[in-house]
């Protein structure tokens, strides 16, 4: 008689009752990890049917002749960033902006509570949130070099959509989870529509509204650093054009300025938001 | 003057939450709306300003009728109707002046409101009733900065700045302690009778609400089953209210923590020993 | 209370956020004035913008009307390698940042370990992917593996990262119960440290699965495999329909996945 076949009138030898999990959980476990196990063995050999392993095996050294090549890094190179580097700057703040004037609608649409009809106009803000979302600004930059053009604009479009997703959904959950009494109490009142979004849910949104958005142009500094190895603008045009001529001691002082941009606008960010909040 | 005719309101799951509620209340009264939670107390009161919709029956506040308005009329309708909310209901990131001015979002256009820019006699009246209610010196404080008691004043100020014809008050007292109570309760009553205000307060504290209204409307099961003067609630008024207690009990217990110094406060119940 | 005192008739909203007069009146006009700037270094080429706006009617065209089928051989192997790299990289990079989170955590660490673990950590997260991706392209040749290699390198950083934070907010309470019995060093993390973080670590796996295959769209682009490739060749060849297919079919994974893992994070937990 094991554990399992106990009717529940009968206890078992108390040695026997104490286990972590039932026996039914701990089965399905085992089988859930064995099966997490044969998927990457699958997935691995799929993925590996055309990995040339002499390059693999090749690797050690290639990376020792590319960081002997990066030492020193060529701090004469500096100036040359200063102007790529306003440029990443100004991509990175127009595009938050722009992203943030299409995100606010998109939100007040999409948040159940403020939503003009949950049935038609929610659906479409969230598809417009999901699918801005799921691209990368890069794939966005790509998309807009081709159509637009190389160049600023197109960095700062593509960082634009891509923000609508990031700051519609944060906004839109901020939104939803407002306080419905405050709001009730603008509306008793006798408020417009209007009166009531701005006097009853903007106040209580506000906070998260700047914190999201410091957020947001963090991020997009970040990522408007590399917009330019697709074309689009700033200090990734000078990382791709010193890859293509392998002036590897140029890449590492680019590298350099990007770390150091990213540190900069990150404590800064998160200062403002530690201000603000 | 309030009428309610046969007001019923039935939410899409469950039991009819009002069944053919009718009374009046007259201008000056106040009128206090007792009963256990469920009842329908929340209910009935914001059926009256149409923050929920009622099912059926009419509400006459003198001689429009509130249930068949549309949105436009209901918005000038809502603005003579003032509300005061259980826990405040202030917007709590805004300032004590802010909170009081929105009571006036029904009587200026968009643009005043966005710029903040009210009329001066809006102002004024909010100075005034700021200083009615206490609060002069508090009016720049941002509304999270208040204490409980001077945040209902607040809400007390909001809802008279719209110079309303009718108070609507829910659960004015929940969270607040005895003492507060009392206060909110007293000035409440005051200023009822100043500007001959009708008036409903939602209260579950039934020995606060014999204390302060005019008269009681006991509430079970979205029914009514007392309309009459406080002094004439009586232990088996209570029990058909709120189910079979021992209500002398209750009496004990609630007079204990201010019991020497407010003996006036006790439950004026009839039969119990006061 | 004053009876019939006189009450101010203007009333001006104290300012909230800036409060000293000096930076009221300056902060709009750097403001501005950086606007102006930034504005002005943009050269507009107005002419290609009026050119491309065709071309992005042709691509809004495309995506409304996508191609599957032309290009279907490509976009087939560029979502299977994307796939296996996402899965092979999340599980590699989520067994090193087991270790790594640990010794990461202050509260479980010998001062040494915590500073090389912080220090892997930090170095993962503050290069991006793509950066990680031309390095490890140009050591390991073009291909998945070299996209698995940086999505498990940029996934090591931010499980281990939040894993280390979460051990460091564990409760010491319960910490400190199992040490009191005399457990060992492997005994405490068993019983103390991974009752309570287990089902987060699932939780960050599942949600790096996700940005993981996001990350897989991109990095393709730099020459590490996966449906990035085949979106960066549909671009460069202007088949806008192929490229609107590519992208529906990333977004409806992204969707299927998010709601695949919230579901997954839910009955876990």
């Amino acid at each position: 008689m094991s554990a399992l076949d106990t009717g529940p009138g009968e206890p078992p030898h108390y040695s026997q009752v104490w286990t972590f999990r039932t026996p039914r959980a701990r089965l399905a476990l085992w089988v859930g990890w064995v099966a997490l196990v044969a998927l990457f063995i699958w997935c691995w050999q799929i993925m590996n049917e055309n990995t040339l392993w002499i390059f693999v095996t090749d690797a050690p050294s290639q990376a020792a002749d590319i960081s002997s090549r990066m030492f020193p890094p060529k701090l004469a190179y500096l100036p040359e960033l200063l102007m790529p580097l306003w440029d990443t700057l100004n991509i990175a703040t127009l595009g938050t902006l722009g992203g943030i004037i299409l995100a606010v609608p998109v939100a007040f649409l999409a948040a159940r509570n403020t939503t003009p009809s949950a049935l038609l106009i929610r659906p479409v803000a969230l598809f417009i949130i999901v699918s801005s979302r799921s691209i990368n600004s890069l794939i966005w930059a790509l998309l807009l070099v081709a159509i637009i053009g190389p160049g600023l604009l197109a960095g700062i479009v593509a960082i634009a959509l891509r923000s609508i997703g990031f700051v519609g959904k944060l906004l839109y959950e901020a939104i939803e989870e407002t306080d419905a009494r405050q709001v009730e109490a603008v509306t008793a009142t006798g408020a417009g529509r209007a009166q009531v979004i701005h006097y009853g849910l903007v106040p209580q949104v506000l906070p998260a509204f700047w914190g999201i958005s410091m957020f947001r142009w963090d991020i997009n500094i970040r990522e408007s650093t590399i917009l330019g190895l697709v074309g689009a603008g700033g200090i990734g045009m000078k990382l791709q054009s010193s890859i293509d001529t392998l002036a590897w001691s140029q890449v590492a002082t680019i590298l350099i300025v990007i770390l150091g941009t990213v540190v900069v606008s990150e404590t800064l960010s998160a200062k403002v938001r530690r201000a603000l909040i | 003057m309030l009428t309610l005719n046969q007001l019923t309101k039935v939410y899409s799951v469950g039991d009819p939450a009002l069944r053919d509620v009718t009374f009046r209340v007259p201008r000056g009264q106040v009128v206090g709306l007792i009963g256990p939670s469920g009842a329908g107390k929340s209910t009935l009161i914001r059926c009256i300003n149409r923050l929920v919709e009622p099912s059926s029956g009419a509400i006459y506040l003198d001689e429009t009728d509130l249930t068949c308005l549309g949105s436009r009329e209901l918005r000038r309708a809502r603005r003579r109707i003032g509300m005061i909310f259980q826990e405040y209901a202030l917007v709590e990131r805004l300032t004590v002046m802010e909170n009081v001015l929105s009571g006036r979002l029904g009587y200026v256009p968009f643009w005043r409101s966005f710029t903040r820019r009210f009329p001066g006699h809006d102002i004024e009246n909010a100075y005034r009733l700021l200083d009615r209610v206490g609060l002069l010196a508090h009016a720049d404080k941002r509304a999270d900065a208040l204490s409980g008691g001077q945040r209902q004043r607040v809400g007390i100020a909001r809802a008279l700045a719209q110079e309303p014809e009718l108070l609507l008050v829910d659960e004015p007292t929940a969270s607040l302690d005895p003492k507060t109570s009392r206060q909110i309760m007293r000035l409440i009553t005051e200023i009822c009778a100043e500007r001959q205000l009708p008036a409903i307060v939602n209260i579950h504290d039934v020995p606060l609400a014999q204390q302060f209204v005019d008269r009681l409307v006991g509430l079970r099961a979205g029914q009514m089953v007392f309309d009459d003067t406080p002094d004439r609630l009586d232990e088996t008024m209570l029990s058909e209210i709120y189910g079979a207690e021992d209500w002398t009990a209750m009496d004990q217990e609630d007079d204990e923590p201010e019991s020497s110094s407010d003996a006036q406060i006790s439950l004026r119940l009839p039969g119990a020993a006061t | 209370m004053t009876a019939n005192a006189a009450y101010p008739r203007r009333w001006k909203r104290p300012p909230q956020l800036v409060t000293t007069r000096r930076w009221r009146l300056t902060l709009p006009l750097l403001v501005v004035a950086y606007l102006v700037l930034a504005l002005g270094s943009l050269e507009i080429d107005a002419g290609r913008v009026v050119e491309g706006l065709s071309r992005g009617a042709r691509f809004i065209q495309g995506f409304l009307q996508p191609d599957f089928v032309s290009r279907w051989q490509d976009i087939r192997q560029g979502l299977i390698e994307s796939l296996t790299m996402t899965l092979t990289a999340t599980v590699v990079g989520v067994l090193i940042s087991v270790p790594i989170g640990i010794g990461a955590a202050r509260n479980l660490s010998p001062r040494p370990v915590y500073l090389v673990c912080r220090s892997i950590v930090a170095v993962s997260r503050s290069l991006q992917e793509i950066i990680i991706a031309i390095f490890l392209v140009a050591m390991f040749g073009f291909g998945p593996f070299a996209g698995f290699l940086t999505l498990a390198f940029a996934s090591i950083g931010f499980v281990a990262k939040l894993l280390a934070d979460d051990i460091e907010e564990a409760s010491a309470s319960q910490i400190e119960a199992i040490r009191a019995t005399g457990a060992s060093g492997l005994q405490l993390i068993h019983y103390a440290i991974q009752p309570q973080v287990m089902p987060r670590l699932i939780g960050l796996s599942l949600y790096r699965l996700d940005i993981n295959f996001r990350e897989s769209a991109v990095i393709g682009i730099v020459g590490a495999g996966g449906i990035g490739a085949t979106l960066n060749t549909a671009i460069d060849r202007y088949e806008y329909d192929s490229a609107g297919a590519i992208l529906l079919l990333v977004i409806a994974i992204v969707m299927l996945s998010e709601y695949g893992s919230s579901y997954l994070r839910k009955t876990l937990q």
